[in-house]
C-alpha cells in the first residue's frame, strides 16, 4: 500500500501543474495549429482542410513585418546587454549594504501599467512636447523633425520596458559569483581586465543567456510599443497578427503567422543555445 | 486593442457641465444655417437585395416575447450625456431598469469578441448594441446573429425617422436595424499650422504638408478616400477601382506625406501638433474644440466625404428583446432625439428635432442659447441636401470574397 502511494507520489504532485499546461497550454496550440489549417470566412465558419499554403502566403505578405521584428527584436536584445550589464555590475559589487535598495529603484518604474508607462514616452516624445519644442525653438532642430512614429521610439520604448528583465538574471549570476575566485585570478597575475575576462565574463554567462530568452522573445512579438510609439513603417509582426485576429476576423492567416513566429524564436534561441555552449548554460541558468 | 488615449469620464463630465458656457463651442456656429429643412433626401440607396429573411422570421422571433423590466444596453463612448438623462427618463416612463455600458470601441474586436456566444446561441449579456455600417455589420447581418425588427413595435421610429434611412443598402428597409446617429468623414485641420484655407482632398497629397497627414487606419475610411480622391466613387467600385484607389494611396505613403494610419487617436494627434491634417470624424472635432477651446476646422471635402451610421440592432440572443426595442423606439421621440442630438452633436436620425432644439434654445438665454442654435443649424448634425450630394456611403460588398479582397488591397498601406 505504502508503495504504491510512494510510486504514485510524483504523478499527484504534477497533476494540478500539469493540468494547468494542458488546459492552458496544449488544448489552446492543438485548436490554433487546427485553425491555421482551416479555410473559410468568418461568416460561413471556418472548415477544416489541411490548407497549408495559408502559411506560404502569410510568410510572403508579412515577410518585411516578421523580420522588421526579428531586427527589432535583435538590436533592443544587444542594446540591453550593453546598458544592462554595467548596471547589474554596479549593483552585485559596489551595492553594499543597499543592493536590495538598488534592485527596488530599479523596479520601482515598472509597478506602472506597462502602457501607461509607454503611453507617458508618447507624451515626453511628441512632436511639440517639452523635450522637442524648445530644441526646435532654438533652432537647432527643424520644424518637421519628430522621434514619435521612427524605429528608434520603437526600439527605445522596447528597450526601456524591458530593461529589468535583463539586468535581475544578469545581476543573479554576478551575485553568486565568489570574490574570493576574483582574488585568485588577481593573485595568479591576471590584470583587471583579464580577470573580467576569463572569470567574470564566463560566469556570468548563463544570467546573460537567461535574460536574452526573457526579452528576445517577449519583444520580438511585442505590439504595444509599436502601436503607440510607431507609425505604419515600424508596424511589427505582434500587429499583424493582433489586427489579422481581430480587425480582419481571418483567424487561419493570424494562427499560421503566431506558429511562423513561434518556430522562428524557437529555432532562433536553440541555435543561439547551441553556439554558447547548450547543456551547460541551461544547466547553470536552472540552477 | 489599446485605447490610447481615451478620455477620463470626470473630463468629460466637466465638459458637459461646460459646455454651454464656452464661447468655442459658437465657433461652429461659423456654418451658415441650413435652409432647407433636412429631410436627408440625398442619401442613395444601392437597391441590392437582403440577406433573406424568412417573411415569418419577425413573428417567429417576436412570438411570445415579453417586457421584462430590464435592459443591457452595448453603446460606444462618448455617444450619451454622461448623466444619462435620456435613459432616467426612460427608466421613468417604461419601469425599464437599464445598464447601460461604453464597451464597444471599435468595430472589429466588437465582432471578434461576441461571435463565439452568438455562434453558440448564448447570450452575449446585452439586448441593444449600436454597431456601425461597417464591414462587420455584414457579417453580424449575414451570419443571422441579428433580430429581425418587429415595426409595429416602433411607431416613433415609423413617424419620425428620416425617410432615406429605410433605403440604406447595408440594411434595406430597416429590417435588422434602425439608426443611432450618424457621422461624416471629412478633413480636419489645424488653422494655426495651415495658413491656407483647406478645401479639398487633394490638400491631404499635397507634399507642402510632409509628415505631418494623418490617415485613418480603418480600411474602409482608408478605401473610401482612396477612391474619392482618385475620382471614383464607392458605391460603383470594384477590385479593378480598389486597385487603383490602393495605388493612390501608395503613392501618399511612399511620399513620406502620411505621418501615422490612425484610430481614435487622431484627435490626440492633431492636439499635440503631431499632425497638422487629418481624415476626421465630424462630432469629435466639434467636441475637442468644446472641451480643450482648440480652434480646429472641419471640411467636407469637395471631391466628397464619406457618411456612415452607427445602428440600434438587438442580437438574435437577446434576454431581453422586447425592452431592447421599446428603447429604440424612445429614442425616436422627437424630444429625446433632440436632447440627444443637442449632447453628442452627431447627424441626427429624426429631422423633427431640429425643430425641437431652436424650441429649446428660444427657451434659454446668452451664450448658451447661441450654443443650442448653433447646434440646430450646423450642417454636421441636420445635413442639407447639398451635403449629401457630396457624401458617400462605404463600399459595399456582395460576398465575403470581395470583403477579403478589399482588405488584401488596402491591408499592407496601413500595416507598411
Amino acid at each position: 500500500m505504502g508503495r504504491v502511494r510512494r510510486a504514485l507520489a510524483p504523478y499527484l504532485l504534477v497533476l494540478p501543474g500539469g493540468l494547468w499546461l494542458l488546459m492552458f497550454f496544449a488544448v489552446p496550440m492543438a485548436t490554433m495549429l487546427s485553425l491555421s489549417l482551416q479555410e473559410g470566412d468568418i461568416v460561413n465558419g471556418y472548415v477544416f482542410t489541411g490548407h497549408w499554403q495559408t502559411y506560404v502566403e502569410a510568410i510572403s505578405d508579412y515577410q518585411t513585418q516578421l523580420i522588421r521584428s526579428l531586427v527589432y527584436g535583435a538590436v533592443a536584445t544587444i542594446i540591453l546587454i550593453v546598458l544592462a550589464f554595467p548596471a547589474a555590475y554596479w549593483i552585485a559589487f559596489y551595492g553594499g549594504r543597499r543592493k536590495a535598495t538598488y534592485l527596488f529603484l530599479l523596479l520601482l518604474p515598472f509597478f506602472v501599467s506597462f502602457v501607461l508607462r509607454t503611453i507617458s514616452w508618447r507624451l515626453i516624445l511628441t512632436d511639440d512636447g517639452f523635450l522637442l519644442r524648445p530644441l526646435k525653438e532654438i533652432g537647432l532642430l527643424a520644424d518637421g523633425f519628430h522621434i514619435l512614429g521612427t524605429p528608434v521610439a520603437v526600439i527605445g520604448g522596447l528597450v526601456y520596458n524591458f530593461l529589468p528583465f535583463m539586468v535581475l538574471p544578469i545581476y543573479v549570476a554576478l551575485e553568486r559569483i565568489d570574490p574570493r575566485v576574483v582574488e585568485a585570478a588577481r593573485d595568479l597575475y591576471a590584470s583587471p581586465i583579464t580577470a573580467f575576462r576569463r572569470v567574470i565574463l564566463p560566469l556570468a554567462l548563463p544570467g546573460v543567456f537567461a535574460g536574452v530568452l526573457m526579452t528576445f522573445i517577449p519583444v520580438s512579438s511585442d505590439y504595444v510599443n509599436s502601436e503607440v510609439l510607431g507609425s505604419s513603417e515600424t508596424t511589427m509582426i505582434g500587429q499583424v497578427i493582433q489586427s489579422q485576429y481581430l480587425s480582419s476576423s481571418n483567424y487561419p492567416t493570424a494562427s499560421a503567422l503566431s506558429f511562423t513566429l513561434m518556430a522562428v524564436l524557437l529555432i532562433g534561441v536553440f541555435s543561439y543555445a547551441r553556439a554558447l555552449g547548450t547543456e551547460d548554460v541551461m544547466k547553470v541558468a536552472a540552477r | 486593442m489599446f485605447p490610447t488615449d481615451k478620455p477620463d469620464p470626470s473630463v468629460l463630465r466637466g465638459m458637459t457641465q461646460r459646455r454651454f458656457g464656452r464661447r468655442d463651442a459658437l465657433r461652429l456656429g461659423g456654418m451658415s444655417a441650413m435652409g432647407a429643412f433636412l429631410a436627408a433626401c440625398g442619401v442613395q440607396g444601392q437597391g441590392k437585395p437582403q440577406a433573406s429573411v424568412a417573411p415569418d422570421a419577425v413573428a417567429k422571433f417576436w412570438g411570445g416575447k415579453a417586457k421584462n423590466g430590464k435592459l443591457n444596453f452595448a453603446n460606444w463612448p462618448l455617444y450619451m450625456d454622461p448623466k444619462k438623462p435620456e435613459l432616467k427618463k426612460f427608466t421613468e416612463k417604461t419601469g425599464i431598469q437599464v445598464n447601460y455600458d461604453e464597451v464597444i470601441e471599435e468595430m472589429g474586436p466588437w465582432f471578434a469578441k461576441v461571435q463565439p456566444q452568438l455562434s453558440a446561441g448564448q447570450s452575449i449579456g446585452f439586448d441593444l448594441m449600436v454597431i456601425t455600417n461597417s464591414i462587420q455589420f455584414g457579417q453580424f447581418r449575414d451570419a443571422g446573429f441579428l433580430a429581425p425588427l418587429d415595426h409595429s413595435k416602433l411607431p416613433n421610429y415609423v413617424a419620425n425617422a428620416a425617410k432615406s434611412y429605410a433605403q440604406s443598402s447595408y440594411d434595406l428597409g430597416n429590417v435588422f436595424s434602425i439608426p443611432w446617429a450618424s457621422g461624416i468623414t471629412g478633413i480636419a485641420y489645424d488653422p494655426d499650422k495651415i495658413k491656407r484655407p483647406i478645401t479639398k482632398l487633394a490638400d491631404l497629397w499635397d507634399p507642402e504638408f510632409k509628415g505631418k497627414v494623418g490617415m485613418f487606419r480603418d480600411l474602409q475610411e482608408l478605401g473610401n478616400f482612396g477612391l474619392l480622391a482618385a475620382g471614383l466613387k464607392p458605391a460603383e467600385s470594384g477590385e479593378a477601382e480598389w486597385r487603383k484607389a490602393a495605388a493612390k494611396l501608395r503613392e501618399q505613403k511612399d511620399a513620406d506625406i502620411v505621418r501615422q494610419y490612425y484610430d481614435q487617436s487622431y484627435v490626440d494627434a492633431l492636439g499635440k501638433g503631431e499632425v497638422w491634417i487629418t481624415q476626421a470624424w465630424s462630432g469629435d472635432i466639434f467636441q475637442k474644440n468644446v472641451s480643450d477651446g482648440t480652434n480646429f476646422k472641419f471640411v467636407i471635402p469637395e471631391e466628397g466625404g464619406t457618411i456612415w451610421t452607427d445602428n440600434m440592432t438587438i442580437p438574435i440572443t437577446a434576454e431581453n428583446p422586447v425592452d431592447a426595442i421599446t428603447a429604440m423606439d424612445f429614442f425616436y421621440e422627437v424630444e429625446n432625439a433632440a436632447t440627444l442630438a443637442e449632447y453628442i452633436n452627431y447627424v441626427c436620425p429624426v429631422p423633427a428635432a431640429q425643430a425641437a432644439m431652436r424650441k429649446h434654445a428660444a427657451a434659454l438665454s446668452g451664450e448658451d442659447k447661441e450654443y443650442l442654435e448653433s447646434v440646430a443649424s450646423s450642417e454636421l448634425v441636420f445635413p442639407g441636401e447639398s451635403d449629401y450630394a457630396k457624401l458617400h456611403y462605404y463600399v459595399d460588398f456582395n460576398t465575403a470574397e470581395e470583403q477579403q479582397d478589399f482588405t488584401k488591397i488596402f491591408d499592407p498601406i496601413v500595416l507598411g
